[in-house]
């Protein structure tokens, strides 16, 4: 190993780029959206732009530490990493202060800290130290059942705090999983399961139901047809049904052991429920921020949607309207395109990395960031049901930005070392 | 820690392919939403617009003097919008307002009733003080807000049943005209309802933006797209408001009404209508009160005489029989005929008066000859110019008709009467055809029987005498605005198709029945005052009076028709009563050797003794 001091054109200066870009324009939004024209200093560390502000100047501190502590320190440290986040998520299902019927926060003096935002880089990097491990392949039993509980155990914890948003989010590790040998069919039967939950939930009478299934028996006796014809296929075949059908009863099950408002919002959705004063409401209210921004928006400080609070939580996850609004079509592709851009980077950085332990860590960041980024804006567009997670760097709010710029500064660290692994 | 060959390696282009597929799937989602839909335009647009509707003055109403005679006071309203009044408070809203709060549920729940969005009225017509302390505390209360209106306000006290009054809109008004939203105020009698699109305006809009909370956050494009509220236009009137003033005095303590009317211009100088009231009365919260009890007057002081009843004319009639037979060529004014103490034809007797038992034309006037009148009718229904006596009788009332009687004149105010003048089929029913004739109705010769007049048809007919054989459709209203000249409705003359010659004689009648005949005591100093007298028989009670006249004899500047009630010989009410109007408006008072008339009929209590 050459020894080599740390030097800044190492770095990726595309990301940290886009990196910037994303979190100045956020912030630019964030002051839109809470502005006041009687009141509206820059510095006004009482109003959530100040605030802010304050968390960006403190996510670059973070940023710099990162990039000057070794990185070795994550590799090696990250299961000490991971359990000290876990055993936080423990904490604050004991001791945490519950907001909004989420019990996700430690409230310190009049600083308040979600730990769940921070479990994702740990769990990215426990995940990527679990399967650089040589003889890990994702293939066999023993190693998709570890990885397995390396994702699912945090994701049960924030569960547990009510927040089921943010346990979702852990989804998206499948994406690493599916890079390092999970069969692609993983995606083909989860989007054949969504699309019944779908269709199943659309057809509300048994009737229904029980003709989709005569349909869908039809499909599976026609595909024997080009099968072999033999006896395992046939159980293999009836197995599959039988596994249908037991889905196919089980999702108005599901369902119903979902919270009042996650119904609705799925039913809303789906156009189950025409509700435009209730949970349809934030949607809709949405949709005509973004609708009325037309192609270059009403301009910096003029959208009336978001400005006079139509929009709710405009400032955290709906913020990406008052870009619609004020920024148009024009600012709003520019942001879909910057984060489709960062997101490509990230896994073209992640496949030149040399240790599999940044590359594992490296798609770990792209599925989270992935994950945040479709869900957020695809519940701001109103083509996905409404699940409260804020979109990365943009969002108001301390904890996530500092978790999204650790998440993303650790890989770029690790990114900067791979010239003297030789 | 090295790599190894990676065979899964190709699967970062899947990924790849995620990436891009949300990407695109967002980008098209986002001009759907941006570039090809109008709608969220529209909805963002509505979501933070409020229009407050600017009320317009309603127009002034002047006399024919430019006197002010009605003129507007801003009162407020509470209105509440149901939707937005959420979250309130209402013990302490009902405290402020001082109501309870089942009164509180009640009114909300009729605010809701018309309509969630709308505005409707919560509290009527607060003082100034009271809004001032209101809009103070209101901020507290969403969905509540104070609206400024105009009341009417009569300084003079008199002339309601022609200026009438405004009310709030009812559900009909509502719905035949967008104009008005509930809780406004139209007209709803008088000048007030048939003005009523010149005195409302046009209401202005002011538009606003809101947030969420319908908070205010000031004007919508800086004002750029509001609308002013355009003022109502002023109307200047024919009535000379201290002569209408002097007619209601005069007809204090008597059921009748008096129209007095410029026969050059047809502008009505005064109508009364006895018992009046005080518009006031009619006005703000007290109205309904008012409103109840002047309704279940016995006297009925909310019925518009001068328009809406419509009795017999009496003797007053004489004068069209001579127009008429005139211009038929049947009577002249040497013409004479002989009276015995009245008209007899085969045992039928319509008595007169002892006179002179042969009289020519002027004197039959005079004296309001009935056998005479009675003659001259059989005269022009008889006409041996016609086949028989229905085509006679068709031409007398073709006649008539063109007069302005038996039909609306078509005045300037709602609900008038068209009296009446019976029809050839209405003879034909009763009688059969072909067995009536002059004699079979013959009151109709004295202005009895079938035949019905409004007051204002009595005056109108002293009008078209006065012009020789025209009249202007009678009117209210001279002008409409400030600067235009004259009501267009009214500048056609009516021919009423008589040959202006033919009145010389009967106009020098009418100067004898004031000079030395029926109606001595309507006598003038100076100015010559041609009238005649009538009266209407009553079956129920003492004979109604009438009284029309024209002054002066040349030039004339008032034609007026005077009707008291149950008040005996047209000499003796109607005649004075009409003297001292003419005399008041053609000098502007009243000279000292007729001081003890005037107090004779300012004390003059004519109402059946029965029914006071």
């Amino acid at each position: 190993m050459r020894d080599r001091r740390l030097a800044w054109r190492d770095l990726d200066w595309v990301i940290i780029s886009i990196y910037l870009l994303l979190v100045f324009f956020g912030w630019l939004n964030i002051y839109s959206a809470v502005y006041n024209p009687s009141n509206h200093a820059i510095f006004d560390f009482s109003q959530r732009y100040g605030k802010q502000m304050i968390w960006i100047a403190a996510s670059i501190v973070i940023a710099l530490i990162i990039i000057i502590i070794a990185p070795k320190f994550f590799s090696q440290f990250s299961y000490a990493i991971y359990g000290f986040h876990i055993l936080s998520l423990i904490l604050v299902l004991l001791f945490g202060k519950e907001v909004a019927g989420s019990k996700s926060w430690f409230q310190i003096g009049s600083f308040a800290i979600q730990p769940a935002e921070f479990v994702k880089y740990a769990t990215s990097l426990a995940l990527a130290q679990y399967l650089s491990n040589l003889d890990v392949k994702v293939g066999n039993l023993k190693a998709t059942i570890i990885a397995g509980v390396i994702i699912i155990l945090p994701a049960f914890l924030i569960l547990l705090q009510n927040d089921t948003g943010s346990a979702l989010v852990y989804v998206s590790f499948i994406f690493v999983l599916y890079r390092r040998g999970l069969s692609g069919n993983i995606f083909v039967i989860g989007l054949i399961f969504a699309f019944l939950a779908v269709l199943t939930l659309l057809l509300q009478s048994l009737t229904y139901k029980l003709i989709l299934l005569g349909v869908i028996l039809l499909i599976i006796s026609l595909s024997y047809l080009f099968m072999k014809k033999n006896l395992s296929n046939v159980l293999k075949l009836f197995g599959i049904f039988a596994i249908i059908v037991a889905f196919v009863f089980s999702v108005d099950l599901g369902f119903s052991k979902l919270q009042p408002h996650q119904q609705v919002r799925i039913k809303v959705l789906l156009n189950l429920k025409q509700d435009l004063r209730g949970a349809g409401y934030n949607v809709y209210q949405s949709k005509i921020a973004i609708g009325s921004g037309s192609i270059s928006g009403k301009g910096f400080l003029n959208g009336t949607q978001t400005k006079f609070n139509f929009v709710p939580e405009q400032s955290t996850d709906f913020i990406f309207c008052t870009v619609g609004e004020e920024w148009g079509f024009i600012g709003s592709s520019l942001v879909v395109i910057l984060f489709v851009i960062l997101l490509i980077r990230i896994i073209y950085v992640a496949e030149r990395q040399r240790s599999i332990f940044s590359q594992i860590y490296g798609y770990g960041v792209a599925s989270v960031l992935f994950f945040h980024f479709t869900i957020n804006i695809g519940m701001v567009l109103g083509i996905l049901p409404v699940i409260g997670i804020p979109l990365p760097f943009f969002s108001y709010g301390g904890s996530s930005l500092w978790a999204f710029t650790i998440l993303l500064f650790i890989f770029i660290r690790q990114d900067a070392e791979r010239m003297k692994l030789l | 820690m090295i790599m190894r060959k990676d065979k899964y390696a190709n699967r970062k282009y899947t990924i790849y392919g995620f990436f891009i597929f949300v990407g695109i799937i967002f980008l098209i989602r986002l001009s759907i939403l941006q570039l090809f839909n109008n709608e969220y335009v529209f909805a963002a647009e509505n979501n933070t617009r409020k229009d407050i509707t600017i009320y317009p003055p309603r127009g002034l109403v002047f006399d024919r003097n430019n006197k002010l005679i009605v003129y507007n006071e801003a009162i407020f309203d509470l209105m509440i919008i149901p939707k937005e009044a959420k979250d309130i408070n209402i013990v302490n809203f009902c405290k402020l307002i001082g109501i309870d709060t089942l009164e509180y549920q009640r009114k909300y729940k009729k605010a809701k009733k018309y309509s969630r969005r709308k505005a409707s009225i919560f509290v009527k017509q607060l003082s100034k003080t009271q809004t001032a302390f209101l809009q103070e505390k209101l901020f507290q209360f969403p969905g509540f807000y104070v609206q400024a209106r105009t009341l009417r306000k009569y300084p003079y006290k008199n002339a309601a049943h022609l200026l009438g009054f405004i009310g709030e809109v009812n559900s009909k008004e509502l719905k035949n005209d967008t104009f008005y939203s509930s809780g406004d105020y139209i007209g709803k009698s008088g000048i007030e309802k048939s003005y009523e699109k010149y005195l409302r305006g046009e209401k202005g809009v002011e538009k606003l933006m809101v947030d969420v909370y319908n908070r205010e956050k000031g004007s919508f494009h800086n004002g750029k797209y509001d609308i002013p509220a355009k003022k109502g236009y002023n109307l200047h009137l024919g009535l000379d408001v201290d002569l209408q003033t002097y007619g209601e005095e005069l007809m204090r303590n008597k059921i009748g009404a008096i129209v007095a009317i410029e026969p050059s211009s047809g502008e009505i100088i005064s109508m009364v209508s006895a018992p009046s009231y005080d518009p006031n009365l009619l006005v703000g919260r007290i109205r309904s009160n008012n409103y109840d009890s002047l309704l279940k007057d016995k006297h009925k002081p909310l019925l518009t005489r001068a328009l809406n009843s419509s009795y017999p004319p009496g003797s007053t009639f004489k004068l069209v029989q001579a127009l008429i037979a005139q211009q038929e060529g049947v009577l002249y004014p040497s013409t004479t005929y002989t009276c015995h103490n009245g008209f007899n034809y085969k045992g039928l007797h319509v008595g007169c008066h002892s006179h002179t038992p042969t009289i020519n034309l002027e004197e039959a006037i005079k004296i309001s000859c009935n056998a005479y009148f009675c003659n001259v009718y059989r005269s022009i229904i008889n006409n041996h110019a016609y086949k028989n006596s229905e085509m006679g009788f068709r031409k007398w009332r073709d006649y008539t008709l063109k007069m302005g009687f038996g039909k609306k004149l078509g005045i300037d105010l709602p609900y008038e009467r068209g009296g009446n003048i019976p029809k050839v089929e209405y003879y034909d029913k009763y009688y059969g055809k072909g067995h009536w004739n002059a004699i079979t109705t013959i009151s109709l010769a004295i202005g009895q029987g079938e035949i019905l007049e409004t007051p204002l048809q009595m005056a109108n007919e002293a009008a078209f005498i006065a012009n020789r054989g025209y009249y202007y459709t009678p009117h209210i209203v001279a002008q409409i605005g400030d600067s235009a000249k004259n009501n267009p409705s009214f500048t056609k003359k009516n021919y009423v198709g008589i040959n202006s010659k033919y009145f010389d004689i009967v106009v020098n009648g009418m100067e004898k029945v004031v000079e030395n005949g029926t109606a001595k005591l309507a006598k003038i100093d100076s100015i010559a005052v041609c009238g005649k007298t009538g009266t209407a028989q009553n079956p129920h009670g003492e004979n109604h009076s009438v009284f029309i006249a024209f002054a002066p004899k040349d030039n004339p500047q008032i034609a007026i028709a005077v009707f008291v009630e149950n008040s005996g010989y047209g000499g003796t009410w109607a005649a004075p009563i009409a003297s001292l109007m003419i005399e008041k408006y053609l000098k502007g008072y009243i000279p000292k050797n007729r001081k003890w008339l005037e107090k004779r009929m300012l004390e003059g209590n004519l109402i059946p003794e029965d029914e006071r």
